[in-house]
C-alpha cells in the first residue's frame, strides 16, 4: 500500500455529503475553487493504519451527465485524477434515487465504496436492507453510517482501505441495458478506433454509452465520421422502437436495475415518510403564508449579519484604533514615511479587512443554518416565480438581499447557487444594489439638495439601483452568459435537524478563506490606495502658513489620486462633476463611504463625522441638486470598491469578470449619469 | 408497448392524486434532469400539492420535488393505476 491514498467523495445533493466530509477531516480541511469554474471544491486529509489518505468532496450531483459543469467536474476529477477509491455518499432512507449515481460510477470502473448514510432514518422508516446481497448485486461493498453521529466512519476506512490495496474496479458490465440497447452499444463498440487514446482513457463500454446517450462532451472528441453515423443510426433505430430518446431509455434502465435489485434485497415494512416535513411545508410553503414567513426569515438573517454584527465590528475598529494610537505613543523619533505606511496603510489596511469579518462570519452561520435545515431549498422555492422572470433562480434572492448590506458577503453568499450562470450573472449584478457603504454619501448629499423630499430620493437612488441590477441581469443572461434557463426543478429535502459541529465547520471554512484569499487582495490593494493618496509628499515651504486641515486638502491634491483626479476632470465635466468630485471619487475605490472624508479634505472643512453641516454648506454654494444627484447616481453604479472586486476575483477564479465588472459597471455609470446631467440640464 | 390512455399534462393533475410519466416534452439537458431524480417513462407520480398558480411538488421515488408551473405543463402524464407497459 502506498502511504498517501486519495479518495473522492460522490453524492446526490441532500445525502449528506458534507456531514461525512466533515466527520473525516475535522478541521483538517480547505475550501477553494475548481480552477478556472465558479465551483466549489473542498479538500482535506485524514489519519488511518499510519497512512494519509486525502479526501476531494465533489460536486453534489444526481447524475454524471455533460448537462452540468458540476457533473462534468466531478466525472472528470473521478476519470482524470484516478482516485485510488470513488466514495458514493448514498441516502439509504431514499435509496432508488440515490442508486441512481452510483449506477453511473459503476459505469466507469472505478473502485467504488458505496457509504449508506442516514441508516438511523431509513430503520425508522422500516426499510431493512440485506447488505451483503445489495453489495454483491451492485458490486461494491457498502457500510452503514449515521454520519450526523459519525457513526460508521472507522469502518468506512477501513473499508476503503481494503479497497484501494486490492485495486478492484467495480465492474462496468455489471449493468445491463436489455437486448435492443446492448445490440447497438456493442455495434458501436465494434466501430471505436484505439487511435485517438479515447478508449484508453475512458474503455469502449463506456464511450459507447456515452455515445449512444448523444453526450455533449464526449460526442464532441473528434470521433471518425463511421462512427458518429453508426451512433445516428443507433439513436434514430431504439426512438423508432421506444419513442423515446436513447438516454431516457437508458435512464429507465438504470432505474429498473435499481428497482430490480432493491425487490431482491430490500423489505420495507411501511410507506411512511415525509410525515412531518409535509406538514411543516403545509405552512411555510403556503401560497398566502408562505412569503411573508419567508421575508420575516430574510429579515432577521438581515439583522442578525448586519444589526449584530455591528457590535463585533466596533470593538474591531477600536481595536485597531487603539493599535494606531499605541504605536503613535512608543514611535520613536519624530512619525516620518515609515510611521505613516504602518499606521496608515498597514493597520487601515488590516482593519478594513477583518472589519467584514463579522458579518461573514454571522451570514454564513444563518446560511448554513437555511441550508442544513432545508429551509433553503423552500425559499428558492417561495421566490422563483419572482427571480426566474429577471433570469435568476429563486435562490439568487438571498445574496441581492445580503447586498443591501454589503458586497463583500453577498458576493460569497453566490455560493449557494449551484448554477455557474446563475452565479456569475449574481455577482456581476450584486454591486447595483445599493449596500451600507454609500449611504454616508447619500446622507451628505440629499440634506444639502433635496431637505424636504428625503425619503423620496433615497428610495428613488436605491429603486434606480434594483432596476438597474434586473435589466443588467436579463442582460447577461441573453448575452454573455446565455443558456437555457433552467425551468425551475429542485429537490425538497426532508426537514432535518442542522448539527452545531456541521454548522461551526461551515461558518469558519468561509470566515477562514474571506481572510486568506480575498484579504490578502483586498489589503494590496489597500496599501497601493494608501500610497497613491499620500505621494508624492508637497514641500515643506508650501504648507508651512497653512492650517493643518489646509495643508491636507494640498497634500491631496498633489498626491497621485489628486493629480488622477485633476486629470480625469475634463472627461467628467460632462457628467456635472468638477475636480474635486473626480478625486474623491478616485479615492473612493478603496471604499465607497471614503467619498465623504474626501470631500470633507477637499474643502478642508475635516471629516463628516465633525463637519457635516460646513460640508454641506460648502456643497449647496458650489453645486446644484442636479450636480449632487448625479454624483449619488454615479456613486450607486459605479467603480465597486476594492473588496468588492477582490471578492469577484476570487469568487469567479479570474481576473476576467472581476475586471469586467469594475470597467463595465464604471462605464455604465458614466452613460447613464451622461445621459440624466444633460437631459437635466436641459429640462431645468 | 405505446399506450394509447389519453395523456394530460401534469398541471391538470389535482393534489392528491396518483399518476404516472408517459412522456415530457422538453430539451434534451432537462429531461436527462428529471430523469436523473427519477421521473422516467411509468414512474408514479403523486401530486403533493398542485400549489396553483405557483409551483408543484410531486413525490417521485421517495423524493419532493418542486417544479415550476411551466415545467408541469411539460410533463404528460397517465391516468389510473398501472396502465403502463412493465
Amino acid at each position: 500500500m502506498t502511504d498517501v491514498i486519495k479518495i473522492a467523495l460522490a453524492g446526490n445533493p441532500n445525502s449528506g455529503k458534507t456531514t461525512i466530509f466533515n466527520a473525516l477531516t475535522g478541521s483538517r480541511q480547505h475550501v477553494g475553487n475548481y480552477p478556472g469554474v465558479t465551483v466549489e471544491k473542498k479538500q482535506g486529509t485524514c489519519l488511518r493504519r499510519g497512512g494519509r489518505i486525502e479526501v476531494v468532496d465533489l460536486p453534489g450531483t444526481y447524475s454524471l451527465t455533460a448537462y452540468s459543469v458540476e457533473e462534468l467536474l466531478a466525472r472528470n476529477f473521478i476519470i482524470d485524477e484516478h482516485p485510488d477509491v470513488v466514495v458514493d455518499i448514498v441516502d439509504s432512507s431514499n435509496l432508488e434515487r440515490n442508486l441512481y449515481l452510483a449506477t453511473q460510477i459503476i459505469e466507469l470502473n472505478v473502485p467504488l465504496v458505496l457509504a449508506f448514510n442516514m441508516s438511523d432514518v431509513a430503520k425508522q422508516r422500516g426499510y431493512m436492507f440485506d447488505l451483503p446481497k445489495l453489495a454483491q448485486l451492485l458490486g461494491a461493498p457498502i457500510v452503514a453510517m449515521v454520519g450526523t453521529r459519525s457513526e460508521g466512519i472507522d469502518e468506512l476506512l477501513d473499508t476503503v482501505l481494503d479497497v484501494a490495496c486490492s485495486g478492484a474496479a467495480s465492474g462496468a458490465n455489471r449493468i445491463r441495458y436489455g437486448g435492443e440497447v446492448e445490440e447497438e452499444l456493442t455495434r458501436i463498440e465494434a466501430h471505436l478506433d484505439a487511435e485517438n487514446g479515447l478508449v484508453a482513457r475512458y474503455g469502449k463500454r463506456w464511450l459507447a454509452l456515452k455515445l449512444l446517450e448523444n453526450d455533449k462532451e464526449i460526442v464532441g472528441m473528434g470521433h471518425s465520421p463511421r462512427v458518429l453515423d453508426t451512433v445516428r443510426l443507433s439513436r434514430a433505430h431504439l426512438s423508432a422502437i421506444f419513442g423515446e430518446d436513447a438516454e431516457i431509455i437508458i435512464a429507465e434502465r438504470r432505474y429498473g436495475f435499481i428497482s430490480g435489485a432493491c425487490h431482491e434485497a430490500v423489505q420495507s415494512s411501511t410507506e411512511l415518510r415525509h410525515d412531518m416535513s409535509d406538514k411543516a411545508d403545509a405552512i411555510l410553503t403556503h401560497p398566502i403564508l408562505g412569503l411573508p414567513i419567508f421575508i420575516v426569515l430574510m429579515y432577521l438573517v438581515f439583522q442578525l449579519t448586519f444589526t449584530v454584527g455591528e457590535y463585533p465590528m466596533r470593538w474591531l475598529e477600536h481595536f485597531f484604533a487603539f493599535s494606531g494610537r499605541i504605536l503613535t505613543a512608543c514611535w520613536p523619533g519624530d512619525p516620518g514615511p515609515l510611521y505613516s505606511l504602518v499606521v496608515d496603510g498597514i493597520i487601515g489596511g488590516v482593519g478594513g479587512v477583518v472589519v467584514f469579518l463579522p458579518n461573514i462570519l454571522l451570514l454564513f452561520l444563518a446560511i448554513a443554518f437555511l441550508e442544513d435545515t432545508g429551509y433553503m431549498a423552500r425559499a428558492a422555492f417561495i421566490m422563483d416565480h419572482i427571480m426566474h422572470k429577471i433570469g435568476l433562480h429563486g435562490k439568487s434572492f438571498i445574496p441581492m438581499l445580503i447586498g443591501f448590506g454589503c458586497s463583500v458577503p453577498a458576493i460569497m453568499a453566490t455560493r449557494i447557487l449551484e448554477n455557474r450562470r446563475n452565479r456569475l450573472t449574481t455577482i456581476m449584478v450584486i454591486p447595483l444594489i445599493s449596500c451600507g457603504a454609500r449611504f454616508p454619501i447619500y446622507m451628505m448629499i440629499i440634506p444639502a439638495f433635496f431637505p424636504g423630499r428625503k425619503g423620496l430620493v433615497l428610495c428613488l437612488i436605491y429603486f434606480i439601483g434594483i432596476v438597474l441590477a434586473i435589466v443588467l441581469a436579463r442582460l447577461l443572461r441573453f448575452t454573455l452568459l446565455k443558456g437555457e434557463t433552467i425551468p425551475f426543478v429542485m429537490e425538497l429535502p426532508p426537514y432535518r435537524l442542522p448539527t452545531l459541529r456541521g454548522l461551526l465547520i461551515h461558518t469558519w471554512q468561509r470566515g477562514w478563506m474571506y481572510v486568506r484569499k480575498a484579504g490578502t487582495v483586498i489589503l494590496a490593494i489597500s496599501i497601493v490606495i494608501w500610497a497613491a493618496t499620500s505621494y508624492p509628499k508637497a514641500d515643506a515651504a508650501s504648507l508651512r502658513d497653512l492650517t493643518p486641515r489646509e495643508a491636507r486638502t494640498v497634500e491631496l491634491q498633489h498626491s497621485v489620486v489628486g493629480r488622477i483626479g485633476r486629470a480625469l476632470a475634463p472627461a467628467m465635466e460632462p457628467l456635472g462633476f468638477d475636480w474635486r468630485i473626480s478625486t474623491s471619487l478616485v479615492g473612493a475605490f478603496a471604499a465607497k463611504e471614503v467619498f465623504v472624508s474626501q470631500m470633507g479634505i477637499m474643502y478642508s472643512v475635516g471629516d463628516a463625522e465633525t463637519g457635516g453641516e460646513a460640508l454641506r454648506a460648502r456643497l449647496q454654494a458650489d453645486y446644484t441638486p442636479l450636480q449632487g444627484f448625479c454624483v449619488m447616481l454615479f456613486c450607486l453604479i459605479s467603480m465597486p470598491c476594492v473588496a468588492t472586486i477582490a471578492m469577484t476575483r476570487q469568487e469567479t477564479g479570474s481576473w476576467r469578470w472581476a475586471l469586467l465588472q469594475l470597467f463595465g459597471l464604471t462605464a455604465l455609470a458614466y452613460v447613464i449619469t451622461l445621459a440624466v446631467y444633460q437631459v437635466g440640464r436641459i429640462v431645468a | 408497448m405505446i399506450n394509447t390512455t389519453t395523456q394530460v399534462p401534469l398541471s391538470s393533475v389535482r393534489t392528491g392524486q396518483k399518476v404516472r410519466l408517459a412522456g415530457i416534452y422538453a430539451g434534451a439537458g432537462l429531461k436527462s434532469r428529471l430523469a436523473a431524480m427519477g421521473m422516467v417513462p411509468n414512474t408514479e407520480i403523486f401530486v403533493v400539492s398542485n400549489g396553483s398558480p405557483g409551483p408543484f411538488v410531486v413525490a417521485v421515488k421517495g423524493c419532493r420535488i418542486a417544479l415550476g408551473r411551466g415545467m408541469a405543463h411539460k410533463v404528460m402524464v397517465r391516468r389510473g393505476p398501472n396502465q403502463g407497459s412493465p
